[in-house]
């Protein structure tokens, strides 16, 4: 299993794909490990009834259908199906609508979902994700990469109340593929993933939407940060080692052609 | 039944062993092999994918060995192979012998008469080669390259049409520091007799990967072509190195304008704020509303070199903190920089007075 995830760590975030289903094959008893431990890119089903899209992923899944967080319905339909408490699935529709409107001032445009479920021990799990299509042909407002994708998937544990104080455990990562294409500088691909985590013990006097939002918001941001400045900058820092930007190598073709 | 099904597992678990090691970034293969032994849990199809995969992802990434004896290193490419494992090196006129799975080269031996070019190819591949040395050892700081001839290299006169291929290989490994890269040139020169012409094409490919806590990956690669006169060996040699020099150069500033404009387009985020509470939506709007134009009059006022970083922390509803900071880059490495920064704290007033 660690020589899997290390495979995982090195092989292109592109491939990802193709290797988790090669790892699948090979280790079928990890299989379970495998899937709640490597993130895939997202994908997207149309819930027929709202007419909307949404996400899937391992935790609104159930045999081979899906339920949609809109109608609460599985596509295709499930019979005996999970679904969560009545509780829950009002604070599920509450945290899909104000979602919405966060992942609309954020990402102008993408498509979010939320799904809530109870764990073992009194509490329940959250999972937040995210999908931005930033292609040409895409659905975000400003697309004009080549390609260009942004997947992010956030999962909170919320542990069960004592004394008005609840303990919060985010899972975030951040899938990302960037890609242009033009005649002068020719094709130009940055993808990479990263995953961290945050822990936080806070008063649930706010409601725990509240909690996890500013959880959220806080990750998003520092991932976000980290993906630009620390790995773009560090691959950018490296084709710079390998070929250093020289002010004479610059200048010599033009003094040749003088 | 059971021995087809048996059969089947094996070949497709060659396959994917396979796979693994193609798809492995630049300078990690040895280390994608030992994760993919344990997993694979079986010798046999890991040792047949390897013998499979290994040439072809050296001869792929343009890889470089030490000769036995440290004389010098030899590039491992498909444009020097004259056995399977066994690789030109022109310029000390010897065969080096490799091991591919080991990535190391564990014999040489002298080239035999056929395998060298003729003469009147040699002078032309020769004066290049000393023209490619001198740049690559002023453009890249571990730079490797080599020079061959890849076609008519029994030409003896003029008259006849042949090829040339400078390849340039630069690798760095820091696994350390959890990262890769290399940079990988390979240009095709075409000497016409018949039009007197050269025609150059080139292929760059640059590949990096930082992998501390996450997997980032650059791809980037680029075609080119040009053209110039045919002339005697020395000039041809000098005017196809400006060509090289200038190709590379130029495709390394577009490199870094694809980095600089990444971030102003799709990939930065409009920084709002969440407001105090998940339905504190007006505060952040009236927020946005105000920073902007403030966005505006301080790019105006300062170059395009200068950037900003703009925090907005709001303390509790009707008040907010904004922090400025503005910092220019020093040339191309983020090492240098100097920065302001500026704090005011607003309390946030109907935008109508």
């Amino acid at each position: 299993m660690e020589a899997a995830m290390g495979l995982m760590r090195r092989i292109h975030p592109k491939q990802s794909e193709t290797a988790l289903s090669a790892l699948l094959s090979l280790l079928p008893h990890h299989s379970s490990d495998l899937l709640s431990q490597v993130d895939q890119p997202l994908q997207v089903l149309c819930d027929l009834e709202s007419g909307k899209e949404y996400i899937l992923c391992e935790y609104n899944r159930d045999a081979d259908s899906y339920r949609s967080p809109w109608s609460n319905k599985y596509y295709p339909p499930l019979e005996d199906a999970l679904y969560p408490s009545s509780e829950l699935r009002k604070l599920e529709v509450e945290a899909n609508e104000v979602f919405a409107i966060y992942r609309d001032q954020y990402y102008e445009g993408g498509i979010s979902s939320v799904y809530m479920w109870e764990d073992d021990n009194e509490g329940f799990v959250a999972c937040f994700l995210i999908k931005k299509d930033g292609s040409k042909t895409g659905q975000g407002r400003r697309g004009h990469l080549q390609e260009g994708a942004w997947d992010a998937i956030h999962v909170i544990e919320v542990g069960p109340e004592e004394e008005s104080m609840a303990h919060y455990c985010l899972t975030s990562t951040i899938m990302l593929s960037l890609t242009t294409n033009d005649e002068s500088s020719g094709t130009f691909s940055l993808s990479g993933s990263i995953r961290r985590q945050m822990n936080m013990d806070l008063s649930v006097a706010d409601g725990h939407l509240c909690n996890m939002g500013r959880m959220i918001e806080e990750m998003e941001g520092k991932l976000r940060n980290s993906l630009d400045q620390v790995y773009f900058g560090k691959t950018k820092e490296m084709v710079c080692t390998l070929r250093p930007p020289s002010e004479v190598v610059l200048r010599l073709p033009t003094a040749d052609l003088a | 039944m059971a021995e087809e099904d048996c059969e089947l597992n094996e070949k497709r678990k060659r396959e994917i062993a396979k796979w693994f090691l193609l798809n492995s970034p630049a300078g990690e293969i040895q280390y994608i092999a030992k994760d993919l032994r344990s997993v694979l849990n079986d010798e046999k199809a890991y040792n047949e994918a390897a013998l499979e995969a290994f040439p072809l992802y050296n001869k792929s990434h343009f890889i470089c060995l030490e000769l036995p004896d440290r004389s010098g290193e030899v590039l491992v490419t498909s444009y020097n192979e004259l056995d399977e494992n066994e690789f030109l090196d022109p310029r000390t006129a010897q065969v080096a012998i490799v091991d591919h799975v080991k990535q190391v080269c564990t014999e040489m031996r002298p080239t035999a008469d056929e395998e060298l070019s003729s003469p009147y190819i040699e002078e032309f591949r020769c004066a290049l080669d000393a023209e490619i040395l001198k740049y690559v050892a002023e453009a890249y700081p571990k730079g490797i390259c080599s020079v061959y001839c890849v076609k008519g290299k029994d030409v003896e006169g003029p008259g006849s049409n042949f090829e040339l291929v400078v390849v340039i290989s630069a690798v760095r490994n820091s696994p350390q520091n959890f990262c890769n890269g290399s940079w990988r040139s390979l240009w095709n020169i075409e000497f016409k007799e018949d039009v007197q012409m050269l025609e150059v094409r080139g292929e760059l490919q640059v590949g990096a990967h930082y992998f501390e806590e996450g997997n980032v990956q650059l791809d980037a690669k680029h075609e080119c072509k040009d053209a110039t006169i045919f002339q005697a060996p020395d000039d041809c040699a000098i005017s196809i190195a400006n060509i090289i020099r200038h190709h590379e150069a130029q495709y390394l500033e577009s490199l870094e304008a694809s980095y600089s404009n990444l971030p102003d387009t799709t990939f930065k985020r409009k920084p709002l704020v969440w407001g105090r509470t998940w339905k504190g939506k007006m505060v952040r709007r009236e927020v946005v509303a105000r920073w902007f134009p403030m966005k505006l009059i301080l790019q105006e006022t300062c170059d395009s070199s200068t950037n900003f970083l703009t925090f907005i922390h709001t303390n509790r509803p009707g008040s907010f903190t904004l922090l400025l900071a503005s910092s220019r880059k020093n040339g191309l490495f983020f090492m240098g920089s100097w920065g302001v920064k500026v704090m005011i704290t607003t309390k946030l007033r109907p935008l109508s007075d």
